[in-house]
């Protein structure tokens, strides 16, 4: 359903992302790991059409983003990163907004709306302004946002960054029951988030992929059997934190 | 998704977002609050013994110079500062219907604002009979104005994503095109410059427009000023942030 070829994004003189080539079929639950400026964001946002990509091509559900952005964008559920809503409305009123805009009407939007609020907890909080809820309420907001259309393609970035313990699980839920209708990437730097939710991985390091193939497979690679190990192995790490804070 | 059901879906989300915040009503009071002194007390309305508004709308341009920065400042910028435009943007719609949405929310916004002023115009009819067909007149060209600062300060707005910048940049924009018209600007030019230099440069000016609306003669030329500013404001605003993603 998703199909990314040659993919390249520059800005100025830095490469972000230095071709990137991969296809994400139904029922598959994609992680994209990689070190913070790795280019995973930046690779979620060519997918979903905010940014135009520098070279390369992507397919959402048989449609090109640049050539049919509209078409691709409707068949998009998109959580982009730190779950940016319009702080000063309530959920509900921030939920009609998005069915209004992905063309939902009267009952098939109450629907939607009541099944999305329902599938994220939202209950509770429907008519408190967005900018008064917790980080993870927050999070669901931008997760109801992105499922309501039912749409055959998500795409999160870093869906439980900051949440609590059960928050997590609550969202890898979510997720896992979410995923055998559709074809989903997720970034994360949890790697035991892989584990619990992604039947497949990716790891990508300075815009490139490194590191390809089932978590068990991602595991076999190293002798520790710790996807930690897995993780520092391929990827580069930012300038060294000095321990002893000598220069 | 119509271009217009979108741009429709943007101004209600943008138009009642002014009334969920303080800002409308802190907007509305100052606004009000402004107008009135500097009519009544530097312009010295009641003095003038006059049944005319001259005194009133002479301020207009003067007062926008200012109050519709403060509302224009934070159209794009704001989006681009929380993150929210990476989720507006990639809803399946366009970009003019957006950039739309959002200058008709706040031009209604500012015409609703400038409707409030009605008290001047009962007191005027108590006191006198003044030609209601010129303070009509001269209401629509003040809104028009208003129209035309506010398409400057969306598009200036989509350059930064800090509002104070926004804010400072459009003050001194709206000033330089105001006061294009004004004698102090075209006598440094009357005395060496051709005089269709002189016109041209005095043409731009909304004091010229606005003057030759207050009349009470709504000159077609006049209206199509006001409408062409705005249309070439607002595709520049989609211009900038077409950019922005560009690859």
């Amino acid at each position: 359903m998703i199909e990314i070829e040659g993919l390249v994004r520059r800005f100025g003189d830095l490469t972000a992302v230095g071709g990137i080539s991969l296809k994400v079929a139904k029922g598959e639950v994609l992680g994209f790991l990689g070190p913070n400026g790795a280019g995973k964001s930046t690779t979620m946002k060519m997918i979903t059409g905010f940014i135009a990509p520098s070279e390369g091509r992507i397919t959402v559900c048989g449609h090109d983003v640049v050539e049919q952005p509209f078409e691709a964008q409707s068949a998009i559920g998109y959580l982009p990163e730190g779950a940016p809503a319009y702080p000063d409305m309530t959920p509900v009123e921030f939920l009609n907004f998005i069915a209004q805009v992905r063309g939902l009407k009267d009952d098939a939007a109450r629907k939607a709306i009541d099944t999305a609020v329902a599938r994220t907890g939202l209950q509770g909080v429907l008519d408190q302004r967005i900018e008064t809820l917790s980080k993870g309420f927050k999070r669901r907001v931008g997760l109801a946002q992105a499922i309501l259309h039912n749409p055959p393609v998500l795409i999160m970035d870093e869906p439980t960054d900051g949440l609590d313990p059960n928050q997590k699980q609550a969202v890898r839920s979510l997720i896992k029951s979410m995923s055998a209708e559709k074809a989903i990437i997720i970034s994360t730097h949890i790697l035991e988030e892989v584990d619990a939710v992604c039947t497949r991985a990716i790891i990508i390091d300075k815009g490139r992929i490194v590191a390809d193939g089932t978590p068990a497979d991602l595991l076999a690679k190293s002798p520790t059997k710790r996807l930690d190990d897995v993780f520092r192995a391929l990827t580069t790490p930012d300038a060294e934190i000095n321990a002893e804070g000598r220069a | 998704m119509s271009f217009w059901n979108a741009t429709a879906a943007v101004f209600r989300r943008e138009f009642f977002g002014y009334f969920a915040t303080p800002l409308a009503y802190v907007f509305i009071v100052i606004f009000l609050l402004a107008m009135g002194s500097f009519t009544f007390y530097f312009g010295q309305f009641f003095n003038t013994g006059r049944a005319e508004l001259d005194v009133f709308f002479g301020f207009h341009p003067w007062l926008y110079l200012f109050l519709i920065p403060a509302l224009s400042m934070r159209l794009w910028a704001e989006e681009q500062k929380s993150g929210t435009i990476e989720l507006l943007l990639t809803l399946p719609i366009p970009v003019s219907a957006a950039v739309v949405g959002k200058f008709l929310a706040a031009w209604a916004f500012a015409g609703i604002a400038l409707l409030l002023t009605f008290p001047i115009w009962l007191t005027v009819n108590y006191l006198g009979t003044p030609d209601n067909g010129v303070i009509f007149a001269s209401y629509l060209g003040s809104w028009l104005m208003a129209g035309g600062y506010l398409a400057i300060g969306s598009c200036i707005s989509a350059l930064t994503n800090n509002q104070v910048i926004a804010f400072v940049v459009t003050v001194v924009a709206c000033f330089l095109i105001t006061v294009s018209g004004h004698n102090i600007v075209l006598d440094f030019f009357q005395g060496w410059a051709p005089t269709a230099l002189v016109n041209a440069i005095s043409s731009f000016s909304f004091l010229t427009h606005f003057a030759a609306i207050m009349e009470g003669v709504i000159d077609i030329r006049d209206l199509i000023f006001f409408g062409a500013l705005i249309g070439l404001f607002l595709f520049i605003n989609v211009v900038v942030i077409d950019l922005k993603r560009a690859g």
